[in-house]
């Protein structure tokens, strides 16, 4: 049996942080008042993710979801929730360009703090059937945003 | 069992690296590799043989409709068909299916009458139902499954109960590898007058296929399932059906004469031939078969059960692994999961060393709902496959285990 250990892209993949995002989510389940609510699915692997946002004028208050997924998508939505609190839609969508950045390998996008916990996830831009994983809460955010 | 190692030189792809290991490809269910036999008969009909087939006045031409008649005449030997003209050549199971639905089904389902398949069903031998069931104002009924994932005998005979004009069912389930007992069902159905519908995808690779002694109506198959290209594949069907059943598609080679508004149609099987066929795909699955015949479907079903036998005894050793399906009667379709871990990320993880597994809902989104899980992995063995793949595919998922925290790493 080979027994050698993890490649090192692996480990860079399924870090401790994304691992304790998708074990213990933040901010899943359903959000009383929303205002904007959006599902998405990837046909292709089930991915699921339900987002609701609860908007006041230009300002998001508040981010929930309901999902079930791989451990991308679903680290991916829990800790875009966690930025979203109190963003203003600009922000927001600046959030959503960077994570789109970061995907592709951007490096500099891949080390700017606010993207929070996200920064985690720089990994998955070097495994390319993944990176639809991490972006399907970010597409439902740009879909309930831009309706 | 089979000499694995050796059976892989015939087949070029199987020689490439992934990812710095050698390759393992567990994912046979969806479809197969291809032996150097195949890729030289295809060849080697374009290098000789190739013309458009049924209308040449021209020697070239009949002899590529003689090897695309010789595809037909072995392909219908190799399952045991009715006759030779009893085999229509598809695309490959679903447009097989399609067919049946699309002919058969239209000309003879009413409002009010009942269609039936199973909970394990893939969705090409669900969804055409729906449609048609749908247009007809039909009744669709799904038999239940039992806890080991075969077909629950007792909701099957409930199932029959209202006489239902159509029964389909897969003689092999692609996410489970159970192996229906088609003969038996076949019998219940037409007892009570049902024409009986095999998805032959995942037998007719697999075992020794006798659609004859199944004694079913209509079956459809998959080429590129059974070593041979993909776009081929056939339904084999009862002579007598078939030529009773209005036409599929329309177009050239399947009339007979045409007149300004209407037509009258060609013999089978060419009357649901409509167009220039895949010859080919014809010709690369002919050669596909013989492949199989010289290596023995016996044999074959035989290695491929003591694989799956050895992954779930090695996967069921993973403390946290869970293997679906029953325990016996099944082929070489192993799914399971690995405690919270993924799907997806259990198949990111095994392809980093180089083992190709499937991860979803394997086109059974109703199956999957029944198990109480959004999708498995899901490892399945052919002929070129070993022992020491089930090592890897073990010795992998412990690495997943061990990134998950689930072993010490």
């Amino acid at each position: 049996m080979d027994t050698s250990p993890p490649d090192p892209q692996l480990s860079a993949l399924y870090q401790e942080l994304i691992l304790d995002h998708y074990r213990r989510p933040r901010n899943k389940g359903a959000l009383d008042d929303a205002t904007h609510s959006v599902s998405l699915n990837n046909p292709l692997c089930g991915d699921e993710i339900d987002l609701q946002l609860r908007v006041d004028g230009e300002v998001i208050r508040e981010a929930r979801f309901i999902g079930r997924g791989c451990s991308i998508s679903q680290a991916a939505a829990s800790m875009m929730t966690q930025l979203l609190k109190d963003r203003s839609i600009p922000q927001a969508l600046a959030l959503a360009d960077r994570m789109s950045a970061m995907m592709r390998g951007d490096q500099a996008a891949a080390q700017d703090k606010t993207l929070g916990d996200l920064r985690a996830l720089a990994g998955v831009s070097k495994f390319p059937v993944r990176i639809k994983c991490a972006l399907l809460p970010w597409n439902a955010l740009t879909d309930a945003l831009k309706g | 069992m089979l000499d694995a190692a050796r059976l892989r030189g015939d087949f070029p792809l199987l020689a490439q690296r992934e990812n710095g290991h050698p390759l393992v490809y567990l994912d046979n269910a969806a479809t197969t590799q291809k032996p150097q036999a195949v890729l030289d008969a295809i060849a080697e009909y374009y290098r000789t043989t190739n013309a458009n087939v049924h209308r040449g006045a021209y020697g070239l031409a009949i002899r590529a409709t003689e090897a695309y008649e010789a595809a037909r005449a072995q392909l219908a030997g190799f399952v045991n068909a009715w006759a030779p003209e009893g085999v229509v050549f598809t695309r490959g199971t679903t447009e097989a299916i399609n067919l049946v639905a699309g002919a058969y089904g239209r000309a003879h389902v009413r409002a009010g009458d009942t269609v039936v398949v199973t909970a394990m069903d893939h969705h090409s031998n669900l969804v055409p139902w729906q449609i048609l069931c749908q247009e007809k104002g039909a009744t669709l009924r799904m038999v239940e499954i039992s806890e080991d994932g075969r077909i629950d005998l007792s909701d099957y005979g409930r199932a029959l109960e209202p006489r239902p004009k159509i029964v389909a069912f897969p003689y092999v389930s692609n996410a489970l590898g159970t192996v229906n007992p088609a003969a038996q069902l076949a019998r219940l159905a037409h007892a009570v007058g049902a024409v009986v519908v095999v998805d032959g995808a995942q037998s007719t690779p697999h075992l020794r296929v006798d659609v004859q002694g199944l004694d079913c109506d209509f079956y459809a198959l998959s080429g590129h399932k059974m070593l041979g290209p993909m776009g081929s594949g056939a339904l084999v069907a009862k002579p007598e059906l078939l030529d009773a059943m209005p036409p599929y598609h329309g177009g050239g080679e399947m009339i007979s004469r045409v007149w300004d508004d209407r037509s009258t149609y060609n013999n089978i099987p060419h009357k649901f031939e409509a167009g220039t066929p895949n010859v080919e795909g014809a010709v690369g699955l002919a050669a596909a078969v013989a492949y199989l015949e010289r290596v023995g479907l016996e044999r074959i079903a035989e290695h491929e059960q003591a694989l799956a036998a050895a992954a779930i005894e090695r996967l069921t050793q993973i403390e946290g692994v869970t293997v679906y399906g029953p325990r016996d009667h099944r082929a070489g379709v192993v799914s399971f999961t690995y405690g919270d871990i993924h799907p997806h990320d259990i198949a990111t993880i095994l392809d980093q060393d180089g083992i190709c597994i499937r991860a979803g809902h394997h086109c059974a989104q109703p199956l999957m709902r029944r198990l109480n899980v959004p999708a498995t992995a899901r490892a399945s063995f052919y002929l070129y496959n070993g022992l020491d793949e089930v090592d890897a595919l073990a010795g992998a998922l412990v690495k997943a285990g061990a990134l998950f925290g689930y072993v010490p790493a």
